[in-house]
């Protein structure tokens, strides 16, 4: 068999000659490991960028952005996320600080936030259908639905998440692999801000420019 | 209640596809029902469905991929069949029929042989190779097995219950929209290769986490062997690929289900961005089959050459070469559609160039070969017949890659020629290798190596006498996805190309002979040193199988052919003291993968007939399955330090036993 680790060296006289220590410790690695899944995800939003960007013209003699996006309400949205996520970084905080309650109450106004700009993206999505411009009118407003959209089952999604977090923490406390699982919450929900970013200038302020 | 499901969807009027799914279902249910007359459920589902360990997951795997190997494969015997027999005749598969069989040739062999059988060796190997107990994330590794498996569960559905695409393998719109594909066929393309496509980003995510932070001490980068680099490489692309596939696809599935208006004739959709899309994942997804077999040749050609890789560095810089460039040449999937002169030769200088690193790797095996003490054992016949086989390969792929020479020979047989050259030779002979050079370390004994070499040998010359006669047919101005045609001169390369099928048919068949005959001889086949093959990487280090925790204590690494360097000292000074041994904590087995692709499954397939509130079920059973898990308490489980004692002491001894009885036996 392959020697054992030799208990005899000095680690840091290693870890300074740039030896590699070892398997990571789990914390890193399921960090990692979802970074890479955000990088993948972001891949994936870019191709619906892409496709809006290549379909943005073809409104088949139907509206174009301009007629149809009201900024005033977007920029309500985007205040919204943008304040959601700093409320989900006080959360991390009273996870790292292991305060049960302002946690539970960061996550609540977090989960709040994010519904608040859920019903805005609602209303604004069903205004459209309602006027008959819905995503099957032109090749536009399928890129645009379908970008947008994708975004907000996003956010959906992380709001399931963050119930089912609030509810183990709640139940189980900050065991370590609860906070691990917590830390890959806040990263995806940072991330979801980025890629509204994106949206937001590709989409809404690019687009009521025209 | 049922959606677009009626007794019409069973194919009642064609005897083959009905006369197939029975053969199916009657073996799916003589193994089931042999499973639960002998007793061994409970051992399947505790010991294999449940588990989380990577070596059975890759196992599963490669399983998964050879049973569809052979229903692709059948699906290819039907094909040439069919155009040797339809010359001024309508053979025996009527144009639909044909339609299916080929497009589902195309998705089986690339989506769910290639795929599952490279992820599988990478699985089952790369952990090993690093030294540590199992992949970054266990769990997630079942539940990406199970859904690849749920891709390919619902393509056999389709064969009784609905029908398969008639696109090709890849969907072209406006073909592939609903008006010109109103049944189902589309849609069970686009959910099984959805489904499967999540389960392959996670296998994706878990290996790239695994290579880039799961490494035993020591195991630097450039310490790291070739298979692991290639590893690295080819799931960097996955998880850059990937989630092009699926947004390509969620926006075909919008398009017909919801009437976008992504890619249709109307309302100004545009098909050409579905080929630009389905192609930047498709070239990419190439080389995620070609890189891990690549690696496979890497690990192979030292071993049984007795010499280190030649030239390890500029390995590696090939292969992340290969996987920076391969999502460069995407275009030259489609020079004749349009693109104007200027990026037609853009692209077609990126495709020459990217021919460099693969022809480094080549020349770098020739010469590790050079001046080895070479053994032609098995995998390194796979090996050899994959460096000539991969090499005609690629020199067509370069005269394809010329734009002009394409406009000539794009969509022509010489195509089609051109990629089972590399496929077969590359891909398929890699997988074999892998599956040849590895399965002792698997299951603890070898595979019977002449039947080994009877299969090698007619599956190479089955592959020329299949694919040479389709580059001369292709130049004779034939076109792929034909069902019948007229013209004499290209009969008698159909007809021999039906004969090389034959011969490549014999050469599965013997793969399956001799897994067969090596379970039945496995006492004699047994391998008790856990190194069968002298080899130089640290899976061979620990027992064949491995205990589930791999190593009972880590390795340390110190250079290149860790294992390799390892034994020399061993022979230098024998005694050594035991090593301190310390509980292990291993992850503890999990059914969240199976439960998950069975919820999977029910809501991929109400979403192909429409049954919108089987589907919605469907969607809600697999998020409870998720937080079921999340909410488990223990996810580990501890191996007493006396316990890994008390089994690596057995192993211990047992090679000395052997490596003493080898010393007085020379």
């Amino acid at each position: 068999m392959i020697a054992a680790a030799a208990p005899a060296r000095d680690l840091d006289h290693v870890h300074s000659l740039g030896e590699h220590l070892g398997p990571a410790p789990k914390r890193i690695v399921t960090g990692y490991g979802f970074w890479i899944f955000l990088l993948s995800d972001m891949v994936m939003f870019s191709c619906f960028f892409a496709a809006y960007a290549v379909l943005g013209g073809q409104t088949a003699g139907g509206p174009n952005g301009a007629e149809l996006f009201n900024l005033k309400n977007v920029a309500v949205e985007t205040g919204c996320l943008l304040m959601s996520s700093f409320a989900c970084g006080m959360a991390s905080i009273a996870a790292d600080v292991r305060n049960q309650f302002w946690f539970q109450i960061a996550m609540v106004v977090t989960c709040l936030l994010g519904l608040g700009f859920l019903s805005i993206e609602f209303h604004e999505f069903a205004d459209l259908v309602a006027r008959g411009d819905g995503p099957s009118r032109s090749a536009f407003l399928s890129a645009f639905f379908t970008l947008v959209g994708c975004h907000g089952l996003h956010v959906s999604a992380g709001i399931l998440w963050l119930l089912t977090m609030m509810a183990q923490v709640f139940a189980k406390g900050f065991r370590a692999d609860i906070q691990r699982r917590f830390l890959c919450f806040a990263l995806f929900w940072h991330a979801l801000d980025i890629i509204w970013v994106a949206v937001f200038s590709v989409v809404y302020l690019l687009g009521s420019g025209t | 209640m049922l959606g677009r499901l009626s007794w019409a969807a069973i194919p009642v009027d064609q005897p083959i596809p009905l006369l197939a799914a029975a053969v199916v279902l009657v073996a799916i249910l003589a193994v089931l029902g042999w499973v639960i007359v002998k007793g061994y459920l409970p051992y399947l589902w505790r010991e294999w469905i449940t588990s989380v360990d990577h070596k059975r997951i890759g196992a599963m795997y490669v399983l998964l991929a050879l049973v569809m190997l052979l229903r692709g494969g059948t699906d290819a015997i039907m094909m040439r069949t069919q155009l040797a027999m339809a010359f001024h005749s309508q053979g025996y598969l009527p144009p639909e029929h044909y339609n299916q069989i080929f497009s589902a040739h195309g998705t089986i062999m690339i989506f769910f042989v290639g795929m599952p059988f490279v992820i599988g060796l990478m699985n089952f190997v790369v952990p090993l190779q690093l030294g540590v107990r199992d992949v970054a994330f266990p769990t997630l590794n079942s539940v990406g097995f199970w859904l690849t498996a749920t891709g390919a569960l619902l393509v056999n559905i389709s064969l009784v219950i609905g029908e398969f695409a008639r696109t090709g393998w890849l969907p072209y719109p406006p073909l592939s929209e609903l008006a010109y594909s109103p049944d189902v066929g589309v849609d069970y393309y686009l959910w099984s290769l959805g489904i499967s496509g999540v389960g392959t980003l996670v296998a994706g995510i878990n290996l790239v986490t695994t290579v880039l932070k799961i490494r035993t001490r020591g195991m630097t980068y450039l310490r790291m062997p070739m298979f692991c680099w290639t590893t690295l490489a080819s799931n960097l692309l996955i998880v850059a690929a990937f989630p092009i596939l699926t947004a390509t696809l969620t926006m075909l599935i919008l398009d017909r289900y919801l009437g976008f208006h992504f890619f249709t004739n109307e309302a100004g959709g545009n098909a050409m961005m579905f080929i630009n899309l389905i192609w930047a994942w498709g070239h990419p997804e190439v080389y995620i089959l070609a890189l891990p077999a690549f690696g496979i040749f890497s690990e192979v050609v030292p071993t049984f050459s007795g010499k280190p890789l030649f030239g390890y560095r500029s390995m590696v810089l090939a292969t992340m070469a290969i996987c920076v460039i391969s999502f460069m040449v995407w275009l030259h999937h489609f020079f004749t559609m349009g693109a104007g002169p200027d990026v037609n030769a853009i692209f077609g200088i990126a495709s020459m160039i990217i021919a460099v690193p693969t022809g480094v790797k080549i020349y770098n095996w020739l010469f590790t070969m050079f001046g080895g003490r070479i053994r032609f054992a098995t995998p390194m016949l796979w090996s050899i017949g994959f460096m000539v086989t991969f090499i005609i390969g690629g020199l067509t792929g370069v005269l394809l890659a010329v734009p002009p020479a394409d406009f000539l020979l794009h969509n022509s047989l010489f195509l089609v020629a051109h990629f089972h050259n590399v496929i077969i030779g590359g891909v398929l002979f890699g997988a074999f290798a892998g599956y040849t050079y590895w399965f002792p370390k698997a299951f603890g004994f070898r595979l019977h190596e002449g039947l080994g070499k009877i299969a090698f040998w007619f599956t190479f010359t089955g592959f020329y006498v299949t694919f040479i006669p389709l580059y001369a047919a292709g130049i004779l101005g034939i076109t792929r996805r034909m069902q019948h045609y007229d013209v004499a001169a290209w009969r008698p390369w159909m007809i021999i190309a039906g004969i090389g099928t034959v011969l490549l048919a014999i050469g599965v068949l013997c793969q399956v002979l001799q897994l067969a005959v090596s379970i039945r001889r496995r006492a004699e086949l047994r391998d008790l040193t856990g190194d069968p093959w002298n080899g130089r990487s640290l899976e061979w280090a620990t027992t064949s199988p491995p205990p589930v925790f791999n190593f009972a204590v880590l390795p340390d690494v110190g250079g290149k052919d860790a294992y390799w360097t390892q034994k020399s000292r061993v022979n230098q000074a024998e005694t050594r003291d035991e090593p301190r041994y310390q509980a292990i904590e291993m992850p503890r087995n999990s059914p969240t993968g199976f439960v998950c692709a069975f919820f999977a499954t029910v809501m991929g397939f109400a979403l192909i007939w429409h049954i919108w509130w089987l589907a919605l079920a469907g969607f809600i059973g697999a998020f409870a399955t998720f937080v079921v898990f999340a909410w488990r308490d223990r996810d580990e489980y501890e191996i007493p330090a006396d316990e890994v004692a008390r089994i690596d002491r057995v192993n211990i001894g047992r090679r000395r036993e052997l490596s003493g009885v080898a010393v007085s036996a020379s």
